[in-house]
C-alpha cells in the first residue's frame, strides 16, 4: 500500500476529482476551433489542396510550416526535463511533468500536419512500401517516430509512482485504468532503484534523439539546391530554435495552469526566473544564428540568394521578418532582461512573443524560397485560404484539449517527485555542496 | 542504352508556343480554367518562358521552350520520399501517379519548377483524350516524360514487325510540332545523331548548368544575327 498524498498534496487531486463550470467551458471553446480544423480538412479531403492557397511555385505554405513549428515546440519538453533531471537542478521537480506532456501532445500534432499536408493522404503507408531512404522525409518519419516513442516512455515512467497513488486513494476513480497502468507498483526500494535506473537510462538516450529530430526536419530544406534553404548551419539553428520556441511553449502552459488549478504554490517567480533567464539566452543565441546565416548569404551576394534575401528585408514578406525580429529578439530582451519585479507577466509576455516569432520564423524559411523560382516564371504570391487557417488553429486547440485531458486523468505535478524532494532532495543537495567543498566532509570517510 | 535528350535553338524559336499545345493535347494535360490560371496553378509540361535581353530590354525578348529537362543527376527524384519518380535507364526522369503521395517535395527540389500538382480533379475521362496516356487523380504530381508512351509505342510496333527500332521513330509531341524545326530529338549516346551534333555546338548551354544537375536539354543561344 502506497502512502496516499498528505495534506499540501491535495491540490494537485482537485483537477481529477473534480470537475468544475471551467473545463466544460474550456472544452466548449477548444470544440468549436477543433471543428472549423475538421471542417476544413473534410472539404480538402474531398474536392483537393485546390481549397488552399498553395500555387505553382509556392507548392508549401501553412502545413509545413506548421509541422516545424510544432515539432519545434515539442523540443521543449522531453530535452529540457531531460537535461535538468541529469543535472541534478532541484527546481525541476514541478516543472518537468509538464513538460513531458507537452512533447508528447504537441508531437502528435506535428507529425499529424505533414498528413494533412499530403496530396494522397491515403497513399501514405507507401512510405513503408516503397520507402526510400535517401530522402530526407523519411529521415523526418524515423527520427519522429523514435521520438515519439522514446518521450511516450520517458513521460509514463516518472507516472508510474503517482499513478499508484492515485490508484489507492480511498475513494478515487477509474481504479482499473490506474491499477494496470500502475504496473504494480508498491513502492519497496527495489522498485525505486529501478525506476530512477530506467528514467536515467531514457533522459540520456531522449537528449540525441531530440537533437536528431530537428536536425533532420531542417535537412528537408537544406538537402535542395534552393537559394537561402542549401545551408550548412541549418542542422544546428533549427535546434536552437526548436529548444527556444519550446521554453516559450512551456512557460505558457505553466502559467495557463498555475492560473486554472491554483498551484502558485508549486509553481513559484522562481521557477519563471530560472526558465525566463534561459529563455534569454535562447534569444540571444538564436540570434547569433541568424545573424550568422543571413550574413553569410549577403556577403556572399550569389543572385539568387539576393533575391529571396531581399524579399524578406525589404520586400514582399519585410513585414513578416521584421515582426520575426521583433518578437524573438526585441520584446524578449526588453522583457527579461530585468526579473526582479512583476516576473511572471513579464515572462508570460516574453513567451508569447517568442511563439508568435517564432512561427514567424518558420513561415519566413519555408515561403519565400519558394516563391522566387529562378528561372522567369510570371510572380505569384501565397496567401492561406480559411481552410488553412482552419486547420492551423484546430491544430493548436487539439493540442489544448489533449493537454486539459491529460489534467483530467493524472496529476500534472508530479507527487512523488515533489515529496522527495522534501524527504531526500534536501539532504542530497547539502551533502553535494559539502563534497564540492575543499577538505574532509564530516560523515563521510 | 540510348540516351534520350532534346536540342532547342533560340534562334529559330518565334514563341509561338505550337510545342505547348501539341503538349496539352498529346499527355491529357488538364485545361485549368481562368479562376485556377489566376492563383498561379497552370499546368504546363512545355512552358515558353519569356526573358528581355538584359542590355537592350526595350526591343528584344528571348523566349525558352522549357520542358523538363530530365536531369542526368535530378534533384526531384533524389527527394521523393516513394519512389514515384526515378531517372530509368534510358535517362528519362518518369512520375508513377498511381504511388505518389502528393507531399510536393519535389516540387519544392526541383529548380526549373518543371514539376506540376493536380490541385483539384481537373478532368474525368471524355472522347478526344489520348488513350495512350493514363488521366492523373487529384493530389499527385505530374511532369513531362519525354512523351515515353511514344517511344513505347515504336518499340512495340518494331516488335510486331519483326524488325529492329529506328531511335528515329520515336520523336515526343513537341519537336513534330514546331513549325520552325526549333527542337530537335534525339539519342545523345549517338555521336552520329543529330542531337547529338548539335549538343556539341559552340552555341550549345544549359539552363542553370552550374547547378550540377546535367540536364539532358540543351539550348543553342541565338547566334551573331541576334542580340
Amino acid at each position: 500500500m502506497v502512502e496516499t498524498g498528505d495534506v499540501h498534496e491535495e491540490i494537485l487531486f482537485r483537477p481529477i476529482e473534480q470537475t468544475g463550470r471551467g473545463f466544460y467551458w474550456t472544452v466548449a471553446v477548444l470544440s468549436v476551433f477543433i471543428l472549423w480544423g475538421v471542417v476544413a480538412y473534410v472539404t480538402q479531403y474531398y474536392w483537393g489542396l485546390g481549397v488552399t492557397g498553395l500555387n505553382e511555385p509556392v507548392s508549401w505554405g501553412f502545413y509545413v510550416t506548421n509541422f516545424v513549428f510544432f515539432i519545434g515546440i515539442s523540443h521543449a519538453g522531453t530535452l529540457i526535463s531531460a537535461i535538468l533531471r541529469l543535472s541534478k537542478a532541484e527546481w525541476r521537480r514541478p516543472i518537468t511533468r509538464m513538460a513531458e506532456v507537452i512533447t508528447v501532445m504537441v508531437i502528435f500534432i506535428g507529425a499529424g500536419q505533414i498528413l494533412i499536408d499530403l496530396g494522397q493522404p491515403d497513399r501514405m503507408l507507401n512510405v513503408l512500401r516503397w520507402g526510400r531512404y535517401q530522402s530526407p522525409l523519411l529521415w523526418d518519419a524515423t527520427s519522429i517516430s523514435a521520438y515519439m516513442s522514446a518521450s511516450l516512455t520517458y513521460l509514463y515512467l516518472p507516472m508510474i509512482p503517482d499513478i499508484a497513488i492515485l490508484r489507492d486513494r480511498p475513494g478515487g476513480k477509474r481504479k482499473l485504468l490506474y491499477s494496470v497502468l500502475a504496473l504494480g507498483w508498491t513502492g519497496t526500494e527495489q522498485q525505486h532503484r529501478v525506476l530512477n535506473r530506467a528514467i536515467a537510462v531514457m533522459g540520456v538516450l531522449v537528449i540525441p534523439i531530440a537533437v536528431s529530430v530537428h536536425s533532420v526536419v531542417s535537412f528537408v530544406f537544406s538537402m535542395t539546391l534552393q537559394p537561402m534553404w542549401h545551408s550548412t548551419i541549418f542542422g544546428p539553428y533549427f535546434v536552437v530554435g526548436a529548444i527556444f520556441s519550446g521554453i516559450a511553449g512551456l512557460i505558457v502552459a505553466m502559467i495557463v495552469f498555475r492560473k486554472a488549478y491554483g498551484l502558485e504554490y508549486y509553481l513559484k517567480p522562481i521557477h519563471f526566473r530560472y526558465l525566463g533567464q534561459l529563455l534569454l539566452i535562447m534569444s540571444l543565441f538564436w540570434f547569433y544564428f541568424t545573424f550568422s546565416e543571413y550574413l553569410t548569404g549577403y556577403y556572399g551576394a550569389e543572385p539568387e540568394e539576393m533575391k529571396v534575401f531581399w524579399s524578406k528585408f525589404d520586400g514582399t514578406f519585410a513585414v513578416f521578418f521584421w515582426g520575426m525580429v521583433l518578437c524573438n529578439l526585441v520584446i524578449p530582451l526588453a522583457c527579461l532582461a530585468r526579473l526582479a519585479q512583476h516576473t511572471v507577466v513579464k515572462v508570460l509576455a516574453a513567451s508569447i512573443s517568442v511563439i508568435v516569432g517564432m512561427w514567424l520564423e518558420r513561415f519566413i524559411i519555408v515561403v519565400p524560397s519558394l516563391s522566387s523560382p529562378r528561372l522567369p516564371f510570371p510572380p505569384t504570391t501565397y496567401w492561406p485560404t480559411w481552410v488553412e487557417c482552419g486547420e492551423t488553429a484546430g491544430s493548436f486547440a487539439l493540442f489544448a484539449l489533449f493537454y486539459v485531458l491529460f489534467t483530467k486523468f493524472f496529476p500534472i505535478i508530479s507527487i512523488w517527485e515533489i515529496r522527495e524532494g522534501r524527504e531526500v532532495g534536501i539532504k542530497e543537495v547539502e551533502e553535494r555542496v559539502l563534497s564540492y567543498l575543499p577538505g574532509e566532509v564530516e560523515g563521510q570517510s | 542504352m540510348a540516351l534520350w535528350g532534346m536540342v532547342i535553338d533560340l534562334d529559330r524559336c518565334t514563341g509561338c508556343q505550337a510545342c505547348v499545345m501539341a503538349c496539352k493535347a498529346e499527355n491529357n494535360v488538364p485545361a485549368v480554367g481562368v479562376d485556377q490560371a489566376k492563383r498561379g496553378r497552370i499546368i504546363s509540361w512545355m512552358q515558353v518562358l519569356t526573358e528581355s535581353d538584359e542590355q537592350n530590354p526595350e526591343n528584344k525578348m528571348r523566349f525558352v521552350p522549357r520542358p523538363c529537362l530530365q536531369c542526368d543527376d535530378p534533384p526531384c527524384t533524389k527527394v521523393c520520399p516513394v519512389y514515384a519518380t526515378y531517372r530509368n535507364p534510358e535517362g528519362i526522369v518518369g512520375q508513377i501517379y498511381g504511388r505518389c503521395i502528393g507531399c510536393r517535395f519535389c516540387m519544392a527540389a526541383c529548380p526549373y519548377n518543371a514539376k506540376y500538382f493536380n490541385w483539384y480533379t481537373y478532368q474525368k475521362e471524355k472522347p478526344g483524350q489520348n488513350p495512350d496516356v493514363s488521366l492523373r487523380p487529384k493530389g499527385v504530381v505530374e511532369k513531362c516524360t519525354f512523351c515515353h508512351h511514344r517511344l513505347q509505342k515504336a518499340r512495340a510496333q518494331a516488335l510486331a514487325e519483326n524488325r529492329q527500332f529506328d531511335p528515329r521513330e520515336y520523336v515526343p509531341a513537341c519537336a513534330e510540332s514546331c513549325p520552325a524545326q526549333a527542337i530537335v530529338f534525339g539519342d545523345l549516346s549517338d555521336p552520329g545523331s543529330e542531337v547529338a551534333r548539335l549538343a556539341q555546338s559552340p552555341r550549345a548551354f544549359k539552363l542553370l548548368e552550374e547547378l550540377g544537375t546535367k540536364p539532358k536539354v540543351i539550348y543553342l543561344t541565338e547566334g551573331e544575327g541576334g542580340g
